[in-house]
């Protein structure tokens, strides 16, 4: 279990897609497995576990697009946390 | 000012809802529960905030909010010029349903069925509007669904096809025609395609990924028919199946063991956690 932000992102996305091997610079929407629904299911991920709220305007396919991007984002909106 | 009622705060009467709603429509939301139509609510503002990130408009959750009210009973729907009926697929329900707004509505209200198997002109006779009667079935999510199929029962008027042609153009969807038959055209297929690929399953010729992933990779299809039928709920998927398999009395919709064998255990899909796949949705 990783501790950092973009490790336990990652994490999570490896849990609910075993089958595909994914980097945190790997473009999540365009290896075609991701559907709208797992977008969802993201961003009340990133909300629960960073105790964040993503505002309407950050709410990007391109913000969740790689662990890089949704890391960068938490490191935006809770910035304490995305050092650990 | 137009009023549309939206009967049955569930899935579909929530997506229909936010459809009107984010296409200017004034919309009376009505369930017979308060607590239901209170989490409607609130599942729509989040929809709505969703919207763009699930490949829609950009929305602001207030303004689509703003054109919704709630009430609890089908009289709450008396003044709407036009109600999308969304109760459960359950015969007895939806007959009540009807005799309630028939007896509540104006002459003039066109009532729209939104089944995937009733037919309508079934539903038109226990009301005193047959003319006044007509089906949509619209696709889950509502919202980001393009297109509908539009079923006129037997004694639907040309004036209410219209009406509901032109609200469904307003909501930006395309009406693809389509006539009266138990399972219209887009279950009489997907049914029968989700019982066979279940019967692969259970026959053990392919598991459930490797299903999935022929119809995915194979045809271009972008979810394939088990994980459709994990977001259907595998309970729905068999009840479709039981009401083809006793209206056409066709041994050719028998349901799939395996199906009953998921309902009776609680494997209901995505909604119950685990179906064909499973879902964690803690982590």
């Amino acid at each position: 279990m990783s501790t950092t932000a973009k490790g336990q992102i990652l994490d999570f996305i490896r849990g609910r897609y075993p089958q595909a091997e994914i980097d945190e610079s790997q473009d999540i929407f365009a290896l075609g497995f991701v559907n709208s629904l797992f977008a969802m299911e993201l961003v009340m991920f990133v909300e629960k576990t960073f105790e964040v709220t993503i505002p309407n305007e950050e709410l990007r396919i391109d913000n969740f697009r790689t662990a890089d991007a949704m890391s960068g984002l938490v490191s935006r909106l809770a910035p304490d946390l995305a050092v650990a | 000012m137009t009023v549309i009622g939206v009967i049955g705060a569930g899935v579909m009467g929530v997506g229909v809802a936010q459809n009107l709603a984010q296409t200017g429509h004034d919309v009376v939301l009505v369930d017979k529960d308060e607590r239901v139509l209170r989490e409607a609510l609130a599942t729509i503002g989040r929809n709505a905030r969703m919207s763009r990130l699930m490949g829609g408009p950009a929305l602001d959750p207030d303004e689509v909010l703003s054109r919704i009210t709630t009430a609890v009973g089908a009289a709450g729907a008396a003044k709407a010029d036009l109600v999308i009926e969304n109760v459960t697929e359950n015969w007895d329900v939806k007959r009540e349903v009807y005799e309630t707004l028939d007896a509540e509505c104006g002459p003039g209200t066109v009532f729209v069925v939104n089944t995937s198997a009733i037919p309508i002109t079934k539903v038109a006779a226990v009301t005193r509007r047959p003319d006044k009667v007509i089906g949509v079935h619209f696709m889950n999510p509502v919202p980001a669904k393009p297109a509908v199929e539009l079923i006129p029962g037997f004694h639907t008027s040309q004036d209410t096809v219209q009406r509901t042609r032109d609200l469904l153009a307003a909501m930006g969807k395309k009406a693809i025609d389509v006539k009266d038959s138990c399972g219209f055209v887009s279950n009489r297929v997907l049914m029968l395609t989700v019982n066979e690929a279940a019967y692969l399953v259970h026959e053990g010729v392919a598991d459930a990924e490797s299903v999935d992933e022929v119809f995915r990779s194979c045809f271009g299809h972008p979810m394939g028919p088990l994980e459709t039928a994990d977001l259907i709920g595998v309970d729905t998927i068999l009840y479709s199946v039981e009401v083809l398999y006793e209206h056409y009395a066709d041994s050719k919709y028998r349901p799939c063991p395996l199906l009953k064998q998921m309902t009776d255990a609680g494997l209901h899909g995505r909604k119950s956690g685990r179906g064909f796949y499973t879902y964690d949705t803690q982590n």
